[in-house]
């Protein structure tokens, strides 16, 4: 199982969107909560109330700080799940065959039943996606939400990832990123969406949307007609005043 | 890499253990009765040993052969399959040898390429991981696989062997640190490739995604500082190469100095496998701005 | 080769039962959906129903499930037996605990009801409140928004009848530009998100003011870092270049605004600065086309704005005159502040030019005939796609009222508020000042105050002093340091009761506040205040404190009763239209809280909801209204009381399923409604018709729909104040007109601060002290993922913000040389801490930040003595003062707006040193004992297993 399947039907996954995040952590503590009472073990706590807590998260939110050439440093939210990559290094070097992309639709998932722990999963992942359990014991990482997304007892509304239902900004979008069609294929196309650190060959199956250039003001001279002074005396200013009264 | 004592003791001593059972294979020395026998329990305590610490290190060993299935794309099922295969051939071959005072030399050379599977297999782990541009090129098995048979060779008191391929497995080990000390930058992983915004400017992780620790963090975000890993590496080089190769040239040297070079050896190998996992750093890191 | 896949189970039941609520997790009250498990909370996700936040949740919202299961949570009442500030407590039963509390206030009614001091912090639930006050008779009562916005709610509510803060909103779906004026995460949370990533999804442009570059502001495609606390410079600037262009909205500003009223200019006399006003008190404008004064809301008139009027030798001007000569003056600008705002004078034009740009040349047009309140009909509504919103970063300065006035004037003279694409009123929203009520403090023992304590003055006759002219209320709320002090001040209650001035209290009653940690300026001090003792008698100085907190917080170990309150998802509540609205701008919104789980405390009294204890003292205390005719209690408990109470005849705490269940505002009681409620989501959404969704002040469709649902009981139209004229019968009275007059040392204050047009001054802190000395400006800002002191007990929130570093600015973190790890001591004029630093270049170069509220006290909130929070955590807090640094006048002025009296937080200023390492953070204090133990060590949480 730990060979990757030839191809996949779909490629299930998410878009996220660096010029629209927030940086609020809801979708962190969403997938916490869905997938401690969802798929598999519960994502457990150490610590949980001493000198550093430490518990197992599928998604985190990083900030980094960018600082261009001319103008203002930038501050960038950065959300960060498994990516659900083609050619997933997490699992072919799993050794029990725990570790498999579905052929279905391409979400990786971990077999928590099969899984010994050993961690290389971890080790081969360029992104820190995975996270063992440290109660459980297993290898624990984002499942896409596999449980929900077709989840028949749930309205076809709610049939997406909790950390997509939950995102107050809209930032993140799901969708089949194998289909030049979809939505978020359309959305990846539109914004230049890109991959992370493309030079460890993983194709990525999630896609970043980049911020939008900020602190545009050189359109100065553009606007600089909008302020054409209308008189140049406090007279003048009562004389147009007039005026434009008259007009409306 | 956290350096994780059951990590490093299991690719020391089943290192070692599996050097010493290739030499064994091959027949050099060619042993029978009780000196067979403790020359195999030594390898056999090594190796098995070490394999028992590495699954110290499993969230589940109770599912250990689990591990064995997947040998067709895993390294890591490959080193236990190759392992357990050399371990019963070997086992074979040892106990006809100290029980029957019979060497089948064919056994033995099965044996002893079993085990050089295993030992490459162990590289190849970390060899292929592109997460970790300090191990991922040719001069991780060659040095691994190398000092493994070069520890061998010490435990099994071949003399010449044991200097050609310390000096070799020493030669390699300073190949490894030197070409490892640049494979990060030449990689090409950078924050700003992490996370597609190098375009834009300087890229700087500005807050942690938690303010606690995590799994990512105990396990692959570990410094080291550059002084202390020179001292580790003159200390590594010096003992685990340098010093028993000295030692087994002095002429007429006894098993006493024998004994103290493996001592040495040994002690110079954890070393420098200490520096192995502590000095890499993997690509994770720069997502949590442990490198700029 | 075919892949052996395991069989996964793709449709697993979620849950056995979905039960929808309001979230408490925040003030934001957004709509939930908790689904249980065998009676248990598995899973909280958002109510896609709902107004507020239509399906989506925050991150503390999604870690309800932690709260309600915290160790911390309180578990049984407690009587201290201690000292204060020990934590030691035993529990008492609830019968005793509430004979304990009537056996201390009954005998206050009688004799001094104002010695009962009832304060009350982040509840939602100020109309019971307040009613409970009023009964009681104490005119001691207030709410947080004192030391919180009330700049901006009192800002907004004066210049335009409605705020920022949750009573409005930007027309997220149609504006084309917003301006978020030192907003970090505000009360509106989740539509806020919701909002920008509407416009984020449009390609709208945000621009973010502010000192520093996170959250909101980060994704703003344009940042502005502005120098804490000269923002009033800014917009006025913006204001000095839109006049100067004709970038106005003439038409707007004649017919809704004050633009037009005449204005007394006599020199002389002590109408001087008043409005000229008919016979019947309207105000007068100059019709064009009669050259006439006449009443500003006739019909048919067309008011000027160029000339004045010249009556009995007095001239008077429009407002729009003077306002025009003001801020045409070249003290106004860009190049006259842009050094004092940190920003370039060309980016100023810039942004001036673009607020032109964007509300004319992308004016749009909805076609939707509407009928003004004079009668005009009006074929289309006009939009100015310019919104804008503002928060604390405005309001927290002593400067704050009148920036936010400048912020509502400008975008007044922009005309986008209450049109498509401005900002939007939510209701009960629009309501003017006067339909405000105006304070009552005047107690009588045994009997209950004339009406509501908070409102809204209108002049100095309307201020609460006693007849000695000395302050009526504990907080000195309504006097002449802070006479428009809408929301009371509770950051002054405990100093005030320290000192005995104005008066003596006997009982602190303060609920879901933690005084005694980082709601308080000057955290060390405030402690000690409360365990404060007489050295005659060794009696505490405030002799008695009963407090209801729902945790094991800071401020429980310094009460002597605590009433512990349940978590959010076991009690009653009503988000109701008398209180703090969830509305939206096209529709009226009100919402409950129910028990979806029930309260246990295992072994334990257990837990009560507050609303229900406070019910219960009502009549044991015999409160009118809170004893039927029998002379049994009123109401059973709060549930009874939301659905049986009337405020007035057919008008309850909710406004759906009235009557028979089909009447929506007014209404009889309906013994049905929560169950309707709980049936219908836990919401009911009334919708506002299509032709009253805009002008609403002035539209008259608004009008009669907002007294058909019983928001007004007859239509209010007004026109907006961009001169206040309140604020010029304060500065009357401080030129000496008048009979009730201030003190002679705040003459000179009130006529510069309380003018009647927006202007700037320096904030008072930077002004009392050596700017050279403190050199740096220190603010906090909320973390989107923590609320305040009461996230830090849950699990999974804790590891997101378990420590909090200063973050400084390039300069200075290169100046000084720090480096990752490092650690500074930082000095206010009023004290130190030592603290961890971290460096951001994304922040204005005299700015230091950190997040609010992380520091925690040892042994609070079932955390471990060495929880991070503890020793690496830490409060700004420590460092402010509610009063300012001696200026040698023999007088302690207080660090607060001038006019409103809110607490002037981000005026703080600061030097730093670098230091090395401490063990922990400083200061440091004694560990409190926990009344209610540690919490366990692991946690691997999962109800159906
Ligand atoms: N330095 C600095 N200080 C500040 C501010 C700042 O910006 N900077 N901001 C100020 C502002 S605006 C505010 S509003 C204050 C907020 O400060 P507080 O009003 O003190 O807010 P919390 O820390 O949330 O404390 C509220 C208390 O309510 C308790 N509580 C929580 N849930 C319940 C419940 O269901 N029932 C009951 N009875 N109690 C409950 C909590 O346990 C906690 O003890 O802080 C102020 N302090
Ligand atoms: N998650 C979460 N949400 C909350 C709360 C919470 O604790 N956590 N608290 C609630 C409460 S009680 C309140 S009052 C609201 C407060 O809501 P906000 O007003 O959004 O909260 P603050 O964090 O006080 O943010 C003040 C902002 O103003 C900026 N600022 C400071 N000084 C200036 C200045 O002079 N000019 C400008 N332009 N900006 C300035 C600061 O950098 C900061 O970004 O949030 C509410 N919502
Ligand atoms: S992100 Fe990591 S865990 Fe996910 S598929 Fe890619 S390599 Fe595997
Ligand atoms: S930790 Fe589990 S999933 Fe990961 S490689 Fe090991 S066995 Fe496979
Ligand atoms: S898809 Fe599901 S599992 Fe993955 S990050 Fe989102 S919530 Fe977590
Ligand atoms: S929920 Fe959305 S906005 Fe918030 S951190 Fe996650 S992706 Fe960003
Ligand atoms: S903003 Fe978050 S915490 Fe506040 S009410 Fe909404 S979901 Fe709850
Ligand atoms: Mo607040």
């Amino acid at each position: 199982m730990t060979r990757l399947p030839d191809h996949t039907e779909r490629k299930l996954g998410l878009v996220i969107d660096l010029d629209t995040c927030v940086g609020c952590h809801a979708c962190v503590v969403a997938c916490k909560g869905w997938n401690t009472e969802n798929y598999g073990a519960p994502l457990s706590d150490q610590d949980a109330y001493g000198a550093e807590p430490s518990g197992t998260f599928l998604n985190r939110v990083h900030s980094y700080e960018v600082t261009p050439e001319t103008g203002a440093a930038q501050l960038v939210h950065f959300p960060k799940s498994c990516l659900h990559c083609e050619d997933a290094p997490c699992v072919t070097v799993c050794p029990t065959g725990a570790s498999y992309k579905r052929s279905e639709d391409g979400i990786v998932l971990v077999n928590e039943a099969d899984c010994i722990g050993c961690g290389l999963c971890a080790w081969a992942c360029p992104y820190g996606a995975r996270e063992m359990d440290a109660a459980a014991g297993v290898m624990k990482k984002c499942t896409l939400c596999v449980d929900r997304i077709y989840n028949e007892t749930l309205p076809e509304i709610d049939r997406e990832p909790a950390c997509v239902r939950t995102c107050p900004a809209g930032a993140r979008h799901f969708g089949d990123l194998g289909d030049p069609e979809s939505d978020v294929s359309q959305l990846v196309a539109a914004r230049g969406g890109i991959d992370l650190m493309p030079e460890q060959g993983t194709k990525p199956v999630n896609k970043y949307l980049p911020p939008r250039p900020k602190d545009t003001w050189e359109q100065t001279d553009i606007l600089a007609p909008f302020l054409t002074p209308v008189a140049d005396s406090p007279q003048g200013f009562l004389g147009w005043l007039d005026r434009a009264l008259d007009r409306l | 890499m956290h350096p994780s004592p059951s990590v490093i003791i299991f690719t020391t001593l089943s290192g070692l253990g599996f050097g010493l059972m290739i030499f064994l294979g091959l027949g050099a020395p060619s042993v029978t009765g009780w000196v067979a026998f403790w020359f195999y329990l030594i390898a056999y305590v090594l190796a098995v040993g070490g394999l028992m610490a590495s699954a110290f290190h499993l969230g589940h060993p109770e599912r250990a052969l689990k591990a064995f299935t997947q040998w067709h794309t895993s390294w890591l099922s490959r080193e236990a399959v190759a392992a357990v295969a050399a371990l019963l051939v070997m086992g074979i071959y040892a106990a006809l040898a100290v029980f029957f005072g019979l060497r089948i030399p064919a056994l033995g050379w099965l044996g002893a390429a079993l085990s050089l599977l295993t030992l490459i297999a162990t590289a190849m782990i970390y060899t292929q991981l592109r997460t970790v541009p300090r191990w991922n090129h040719v001069l991780t098995p060659l040095h691994l696989v190398s000092t493994a048979l070069a520890g061998g060779a010490l435990l099994a008191g071949q003399v010449t062997p044991a200097s050609v391929l310390l000096l070799a497995a020493g030669l390699i080990q300073i190949g490894h640190w030197s070409v490892g000390d640049t494979r990060f930058a030449e990689a090409g992983h950078t924050l700003g490739s992490a996370t597609g915004l190098g375009s834009r400017g300087q890229v700087r992780a500005f807050e942690p995604p938690h303010t606690g620790p995590n799994y990512l963090l105990r396990e692959m975000v570990y410094v080291v500082g550059r002084k202390h890993a020179l001292k580790l590496r003159i200390l590594a080089a010096g003992f685990g190469y340098a010093l028993p190769l000295v030692l087994i040239l002095v002429p007429g040297a006894g098993h006493v100095l024998g004994g103290i070079a493996v001592i040495s050896h040994l002690l110079g190998v954890f070393a420098s496998r200490w520096l192995f996992f502590a000095e890499a750093e993997h690509v994770v890191g720069l997502y949590y701005g442990a490198r700029v | 080769m075919g892949h052996l896949e395991p069989k996964l189970d793709l449709s697993p039941k979620v849950s056995d039962e979905i039960r929808k609520t309001t979230c408490y997790m925040c003030a934001c009250r957004c709509g939930i959906d908790v689904h249980l498990k065998a009676g248990q909370v598995a899973y909280i996700e958002g109510n896609r129903d709902h107004p507020v936040n239509k399906g989506v949740l925050c991150a503390k919202g999604s870690a309800g499930i932690m709260q309600v299961n915290a160790p911390s949570r309180l578990r049984a009442p407690l009587r201290r037996v201690g000292p204060r500030g020990s934590g030691q407590f035993e529990e008492i039963s609830w019968d005793e605990a509430l004979q304990t509390a009537v056996d201390w206030m009954a005998p206050l009614r009688d004799s001094a009801p104002e010695k009962l001091a009832f304060f009350t912090g982040r509840d939602q639930s100020q109309s019971l409140t307040s009613w409970w006050a009023q009964a009681y008779g104490t005119p001691n009562y207030a709410a947080h928004g004192g030391f919180c916005s009330v700049n901006m709610a009192a800002a907004g509510i004066y210049t335009m009848g409605g705020a920022f803060w949750e009573f409005g909103q930007p027309d997220w779906d149609r504006t084309k530009l917003l301006l978020l004026f030192g907003v970090a995460e505000d009360h509106d949370s989740n539509p806020i998100k919701i909002g920008l990533g509407k416009l984020k999804a449009r390609g709208a442009r945000v621009i973010g003011i502010n000192p520093i570059r996170s959250g909101y502001n980060a994704v703003a495609d344009d940042w502005i870092g502005i120098t804490p606390g000269t923002d009033g410079l800014l917009i006025l600037s913006l204001i000095h270049c839109l006049l100067k262009a004709g970038k106005i909205d003439l038409d707007y500003l004649t017919r809704f605004t004050n633009a037009p009223v005449l204005v007394n200019e006599d020199p002389d006399s002590p109408e001087r600065g008043l409005f000229l006003r008919d016979a019947k008190g309207k105000m007068l404008v100059l019709d064009r086309k009669t050259g006439l004064p006449t009443a500003f809301d006739a019909p048919g008139v067309k008011p000027g704005l160029a000339h004045g009027y010249r009556r009995a030798g007095i001239t008077h001007r429009p407002v729009f005159q003077l306002l025009a000569e003001r801020y045409l003056s070249e003290d106004h600008a860009p190049e006259a502040v842009a050094e004092r705002c940190g920003i370039p004078a060309a980016r100023i034009h810039a942004l001036a030019a673009e607020l032109a740009r964007v509300a004319f040349d992308e004016a749009i047009e909805i076609a939707q005939p509407w009928n003004d309140f004079r009668g005009d009909r009006h074929g289309t509504m006009i939009g100015r796609p310019v919104a804008m919103h503002a928060m604390r970063g405005i309001s927290a300065h002593s400067n704050g009222f009148q920036t936010a006035r400048a912020l509502h004037l400008l975008q007044i003279l922009l005309g986008t508020v209450e049109v498509p694409g401005g900002f939007r009123f939510k209701p009960p929203y629009p309501k003017p000042p006067e339909a405000h009520p105006r304070p009552n403090a005047w107690a009588n023992p045994g009997q209950p105050l004339a009406g509501p304590h908070l409102g809204f003055v209108m002049g100095p006759e309307d201020l609460a002093l006693r007849p000695d002219g000395t302050p009526a209320r504990i907080d000195k709320a309504f006097t002449w340091e802070n006479p428009m002090s809408a929301h009371g001040l509770m950051h002054m209650v405990i100093s005030n009761a320290h000192a005995g001035d104005p008066y003596k209290i006997d009982t602190l009653f303060l609920y879901m506040a933690n005084m005694a940690w980082n709601s308080s300026m000057g955290t060390g001090r405030v402690m000690e205040m409360l365990t404060d003792t007489d050295p005659e008698t060794g009696a505490y100085v405030i002799p008695r404190i009963i407090y209801s907190d729902a945790y094991s917080s800071e401020m429980v170990a310094y009460a002597d009763l605590i009433l512990p309150d349940t978590t959010y998802l076991e009690r009653h509540d009503c988000i109701s239209l008398l209180d703090r609205p969830i509305s939206e701008a096209d529709a009226a919104a009100d919402a409950i809280r129910w028990p979806v789980v029930e309260p246990d405390r295992p072994g334990h009294a257990g837990v009560r909801g507050f609303q229900s204890v406070l019910i219960d003292l009502g009549a044991r205390l015999g409160l009118p209204g809170f004893v039927a005719e029998d002379g049994g209690p009123a109401y059973a408990d709060y549930a009874d009381y939301i659905t049986r109470h009337e405020r007035k005849p057919g008008i309850g705490p909710l406004m759906g399923f009235r009557g028979d269940g089909s009447a929506t505002g007014r209404g009889a009681p309906n013994p049905d409604q929560l169950e309707r409620y709980i049936a219908n989501g836990g919401i009911f959404v009334h919708h506002i018709p299509e032709a009253a969704q805009f002008y609403k002040p002035w539209n008259t469709a608004y009008q009669d729909w907002a007294v058909k649902l019983g928001i007004y009981d007859s239509p209010q139209p007004y026109i907006f104040n961009l001169y206040l004229e309140p604020l010029r019968k304060f500065q009357l009275a401080a030129e000496g007109h008048g009979d009730r007059q201030p003190p002679d040392h705040l003459r000179a204050r009130i006529r510069e601060t309380m003018d009647p047009l927006p202007i700037w001054y320096p904030p008072f802190e930077g002004a009392a002290i050596e700017v050279d000395t403190y050199p740096f400006h220190a603010l906090t800002q909320r973390p989107m993922a923590m609320y305040h002191s009461w996230g830090s007990q849950n699990a999974w929130l804790r590891q997101i913000h378990g420590q909090n570093p200063l973050y400084l600015p390039t300069g200075l973190w290169e100046r000084h040389g720090f480096a990752e790890g490092d650690w500074a001591r930082v000095t206010s004029p009023h004290g130190e801490i030592v603290v961890p630093v971290a460096h951001m270049a994304a922040l204005n170069a005299n700015t230091v930040w950190t997040w609010n509220a992380i520091g925690k006290r040892k042994g609070t909130w079932a955390l471990d003595k060495d929880a991070q929070e503890a020793t690496k955590g830490f409060l700004l807090n420590h460092l402010i003062h509610e009063l300012l640094p001696p200026k040698g006048d023999g007088l302690r002025w207080s660090n607060s707006d001038p006019i409103t009296g809110q607490a002037a937080w981000f005026d703080l200023r600061v030097r730093i040193e670098k230091i090395t390492a401490p063990a922990e953070a400083k200061p440091a204090f004694p560990p409190l004992k926990s009344p209610v133990g540690h919490g366990p060590k692991d946690l691997a949480w999962k109800v159906g297993r």
